[in-house]
């Protein structure tokens, strides 16, 4: 079909993730393609050359690349319902891109830390304040709102919701209780899971952590 | 300025537009000639990133850098995000990003390239030396080999520019940045852009330079040649520094904050990656 829609995803990615949540949320079909990260595909080679990663939204047989960019593509071609960004207000545009960015930055580049280093040395310990610090900003940014966005769902839920089925990882590796060090960011949590474009998605947090758990195996610091 | 009843003059309104920067950034630049290509006055504030002022800190208390854009007092940072907020909050200026949902995807992507990759490995070769350097070198022509392909094969063939006939997001993104490549050729001597080997980001490269607004915001070769040759002496003793003669063991990927010219800061060693 002229307009089909594929994403090239891996299961447990929190950035695929957010493209499957946004794609939901807009009521669009498409095909889920489960990629290989050990053998990657000509597909996805193709599709990506430059960094040859996943998530991947092909639309149309043309590609797009990088979850952030993904997201704001489906906004702008699927405009007619459910704005993940909020169409008429500038300034609110740029500031859920900017948590944006900062999320891209500092999560990620955290949790992966807090895996891969060795408990005890001085490194890890610097990953764990990392990580509270980065929870307790975006605590802080949420506020008392219900979503990022305000009163609805919204661009920026999307893109840290896939997070929080780490949260219990974070907890195992960091030795800290996610909900003390966040407790609004929890509570935004739970009531994001409500959603049925959130719970058919993230991964269960068990998985989660057997996922990370297997990654420290295989390329942890020894 | 209006004169009050009680024969007092009123203060002078707050401007619009301010923008915080530093002269040798090109984040700064970006924004300055997104300014100028949309024809939006704006005051400008020139910050020493070795002190950094009490309203900088205020506004961009995440990050800490410049630039910073207040419009009606309300704070935005992050370069690109400042871009696209102007296409935003300014619709009827002339636009930076494209219409077309699949064209505006694919300049966000190469802009992010610009700063996840191209930059930091310009910066790499600027602040190496040796075995170091020459791995950053092949970085670099790897990360243009890619632009170069996307002008040759890529939705942007055949154009003068990535926005087309005129410049666009991605151009000031890319160009404001591609300009220390001459210079840092200059003041490393190894070669960067070879017009035989880039000839289509060469052309687009100094038809760029020639647009009288890009002109009019990038420092002049001198001042930009003065400011690298203090930077590279600076990041080359902080690499002496560290013990083993090459290598600083940090990485240069993350921007740098202090031009030389300013009053000398003690940069950490972490701080002292190139600002691009």
């Amino acid at each position: 079909m002229a307009d089909e829609v594929i994403l090239l995803d891996f299961w447990v990615s929190p950035f695929g993730q957010r493209c499957r949540i946004a794609l939901l949320e807009k009521g669009i079909s498409y095909e889920y393609s489960e990629q290989s990260l050990a053998q990657k595909s000509d597909l996805l080679l193709r599709s990506n050359p430059i960094h040859k990663k996943i998530p991947v939204l092909l639309h149309a047989g043309r590609p797009i690349c990088e979850s952030l960019i993904i997201l704001e593509y489906i906004d702008e071609t699927w405009s007619d319902k459910s704005p993940l960004l909020p169409f008429d207000n500038p300034y609110a545009r740029s500031c859920a891109r900017f948590w944006a960015d900062y999320v891209d930055k500092k999560l990620f580049d955290s949790q992966t830390r807090l895996w891969k280093l060795k408990a005890g040395e001085a490194d890890h310990e610097q990953a764990k304040r990392d990580m509270v610090e980065t929870l307790q900003t975006l605590e802080k940014e949420l506020g008392e709102k219900d979503y990022f966005g305000g009163d609805v769902f919204g661009f920026l839920d999307v893109v840290i919701v896939p997070f929080v089925a780490w949260f219990y990882a974070y907890e195992r590796f960091g030795g800290f209780s996610v909900e003390e060090v966040c407790p609004r960011l929890v509570a935004w949590a739970k009531r994001c899971r409500e959603r049925e474009s959130v719970s058919k998605t993230i991964s269960d947090p068990e998985k989660v952590y057997e996922f990370a758990l297997y990654l420290k195996d295989k390329f942890g610091a020894k | 300025m209006e004169k009050q009843e009680n024969g007092s003059e009123a203060p002078a309104p707050e401007p619009e537009l301010k923008l915080y920067g530093s002269w040798a950034s090109s984040y700064t630049h970006r924004v300055q000639l997104a300014l100028r290509l949309k024809g939006l006055e704006f005051e400008y504030a020139e910050e020493d990133l070795g002190n950094k002022s009490e309203a900088l800190l205020r506004h961009n208390p995440v990050h800490k850098k410049v630039p910073v854009l207040l419009h009606r007092g309300r704070p935005l940072a992050e370069s690109v995000i400042i871009l696209q907020y102007l296409d935003d909050a300014f619709p009827d200026t002339r636009p930076l990003l494209p219409s077309d949902p699949f064209l505006r995807a694919l300049s966000r992507f190469w802009c992010h390239f610009a700063d996840d990759k191209l930059g930091p490995a310009v910066g790499a070769v600027f602040a190496s030396t040796g075995k170091e350097q020459e791995e950053a070198v092949r970085q670099v022509h790897e990360n243009l080999a890619m632009l170069e392909a996307e002008l040759r094969e890529g939705e942007f063939k055949g154009r003068r520019f990535f926005g087309g006939d005129r410049v666009g997001l991605l151009d000031v993104v890319l160009g404001c940045g591609s300009y220390w490549l001459a210079v840092f050729e200059e003041v490393t001597g190894v070669r960067l852009v070879d017009a035989d080997a880039f000839p289509l980001f060469h052309a687009w490269l100094r038809d760029f330079e020639a647009q009288e607004e890009v002109k009019e915001t990038i420092p002049s070769v001198d001042r930009l040649l003065e400011y690298a040759r203090g930077l590279r002496q600076m990041l080359l003793a902080l690499a002496a520094g560290a013990g083993d003669g090459g290598s600083t063991g940090v990485p240069v990927s993350s921007a740098v904050d202090a031009p030389v010219a300013a009053a000398p800061p003690a940069p950490a060693p972490a701080a002292a990656a190139v600002d691009i």
